[in-house]
């Protein structure tokens, strides 16, 4: 991280010799475009992170931390490389573009983040959620989601 | 939309199949796309199915969760024109059990325990990529001794193998040739065998740990995988008369559940199903880990997308893995299975008793767990079904602070409607099948 360095306008980072690049919530679509043009054929990861209560990460300069920080990994199949690309998402609106247009492959794992994190995707052509049942209060992975005080929530059986 | 409102707006109506009169055009537009989960202009190209049949014509009905081709509890729901399918969804989660909050919950040196469960039938995999992370974490991953790295390797494509097998047990199974259950079972238990040897499980080791392994091979252990070796063979020559030579097999499985390259690398599959589309990518030779570039070994690739071709690529793989695992015994080296670093492997059995050093570090690793210095850190390994990834973040301390894995499975069974758009729904349980989902693995 000794010169600022980018990719296709977006600072990047280095994390254990793998390349990150941040771009912010706006450009993420865009850059993702960019990058699916430069041989990333493969979204093989979606995910999120709460970092509620891990604040003053590193991040390259320009880049403000926020709460939610969606993770996507990506491969190219011709220079055998992987990229990752990590979006600052707010709290206070935990929305941010869908990457379904260009890997229709993402539409499960956003499924998957909005049912444990509560970010929503939009153009994202069914937002449910995935693996919670679909009554289910709260977003289990998020930080301030307690672990084992939830009331079993079946009928009839004891809590 | 303030953080309270948002957490209590968490319902965004069923995960279910909607009938068609309940959808607008543009609705079901959006969810015959989403079901092929491609663009509209190929889309279009499949143009020759009834894709607005009227309602009365088509039903839709649940396949699973309790069905037994389902290899446990997936739920598909099929809308079906007759016999034919003309809408997917797969709908998961009944085996949810929140193992990557668990996860955030339990030190790295339990967290083995917790990944382990995940894709049950290749824990070593799911271990292995586990112990990786946090090794890439710690900066130790080029340590690892010698012994450690090739005994990880033995029991990682033993463990292929014997996942490989079973799958073409239930495939057998699914597909009607019963007697290929149990011949499947049988091999595979001898695999176990060994593993019940090595670690102590046949399934669930939590063998392989960050630094190392538990412990070392035991005595015999060369003369076990020799047995292995020489017992496989010429059962999978009886594989080959049974089925693969067999019309009936060719015929049910030939021309089914067909996915084409660029479809395969849009939906993210790996593994057998995007190999079965002729893409020759295999992690362990494309971006490979541990000794993998010194070994010899063919990826395995069919050509045409098919159910047989993933069903040849899984039984050849078994073969690739017997060369891979013959090589591995003739380079066994002598020395540590795990790293001697205080820090992060509890000292051997015998300093405890005479040093007080050993035990303070014996009694900080088990109670505490050792730290792990802030960072994020992303390793995805060749499993039996595809990449499995490992993401961990470290806030310093000795619990992962995010722990994901990136499951093959899950994302595997997105192909699913695809596949099986336009087919038979007799078809259906054989593309499942092919698919070879392990719902431990999708829902975590």
């Amino acid at each position: 991280m000794t010169e600022s360095e980018s990719s296709h306008g977006s600072p990047v980072s280095w994390s254990r010799g793998q390349k990150v690049v941040h771009p912010s919530r706006q450009t993420y679509v865009a850059l993702l475009k960019k990058l699916l043009d430069d041989g990333f054929t493969m979204c093989t990861d979606l995910t999120a992170v709460d970092y509620l209560t891990h604040p003053g990460r590193e991040l390259p300069a320009g880049i403000e931390a926020e709460r939610f920080e969606v993770v996507v990994n990506l491969i190219s199949i011709a220079s055998k490389d992987r990229l990752r690309v990590r979006v600052q998402v707010p709290e206070s609106d935990p929305t941010i573009a869908s990457a379904f247009d260009l890997w229709p492959g993402t539409e499960a794992m956003e499924r998957e983040v909005f049912d444990l994190f509560g970010i929503r995707f939009d153009g994202h052509p069914d937002l449910t959620r995935i693996l919670m049942p679909e009554d289910w209060e709260g977003h289990p992975l998020r930080k301030d989601y307690a672990v084992g005080r939830i009331p079993v929530q079946f009928k009839g059986a004891n809590s | 939309m303030t953080a309270v409102e948002n957490i209590r707006q968490t319902s965004e109506g069923g995960q279910e199949m909607k009938p068609r009169s309940e959808i607008g055009p543009r609705e079901l537009m959006r969810e015959v796309g989403a079901v092929l989960r491609l663009s509209e202009a190929e889309a279009a190209q499949l143009g020759q199915l009834p894709v607005d049949s009227d309602e009365d014509q088509t039903m839709i009905i649940n396949m699973g969760p309790q069905h037994p081709s389902t290899h446990g509890v997936l739920r598909l729901m099929l809308e079906l024109q007759g016999e034919t399918v003309l809408r997917c969804k797969p709908i998961v989660g009944y085996l949810h059990t929140g193992m990557e909050k668990t996860g955030e919950d339990l030190t790295y040196l339990q967290g083995g325990t917790n990944v382990t469960r995940m894709d049950y039938l290749s824990p070593l995999n799911n271990e292995l990529v586990f112990s990786m992370a946090v090794e890439k974490l710690l900066g130790i991953e080029d340590d690892i001794p010698e012994r450690a790295v090739w005994m990880r390797m033995l029991l990682s494509e033993l463990n292929r193998m014997s996942s490989h097998l079973l799958f073409l047990a239930t495939n057998g199974m699914d597909i009607g040739a019963v007697s290929m259950m149990l011949y499947g079972w049988r091999e595979r238990e001898e695999v176990l065998r060994f593993f019940q040897k090595v670690t102590g499980l046949r399934m669930n080791h939590n063998f392989i740990r960050p630094g190392g392994l538990a412990a070392d091979l035991p005595p015999g252990w060369r003369d076990d995988v020799l047995d292995i070796l020489d017992m496989l063979p010429p059962r999978l020559e009886e594989y080959d008369i049974l089925m693969t030579n067999q019309p009936i097999w060719r015929e049910r499985l030939q021309g089914v559940g067909v996915i084409t390259a660029s479809e395969a690398l849009a939906l993210g599959t790996s593994g057998p199903i995007l190999r079965s589309t002729g893409v020759p990518w295999d992690l362990r030779r494309d971006m490979p880990y541990m000794k993998y570039a010194e070994m010899e070994f063919d990826v395995i690739v069919g050509s045409y997308g098919d159910a047989f071709d993933r069903y040849a690529i899984r039984l050849n793989e078994v073969r690739e893995s017997m060369k891979i695992v013959r090589q591995i015994l003739d380079r066994m080296p002598a020395g540590d299975y795990r790293i001697q670093n205080k820090k992060v492997t509890p000292p051997p059995r015998g300093r405890i008793d005479e040093s007080m050093e050993a035990l303070i570090h014996h009694f900080k690793i088990f109670t505490e767990g050792f730290k792990v210095p802030e960072g994020e850190a992303y390793v995805g390994i060749e499993s039996p079904r595809g990449e499995i990834g490992c993401y961990i973040v470290s806030d310093g301390g000795p619990k992962p602070y995010r722990i994901h894995m990136r499951a093959p499975s899950f994302v595997n069974i997105q192909a699913l409607p695809h596949m099986m758009r336009g087919g038979l729904v007799a078809d259906a349980v054989a593309v499942i099948s092919s698919v070879d989902p392990v719902l431990g693995d999708v829902d975590r």
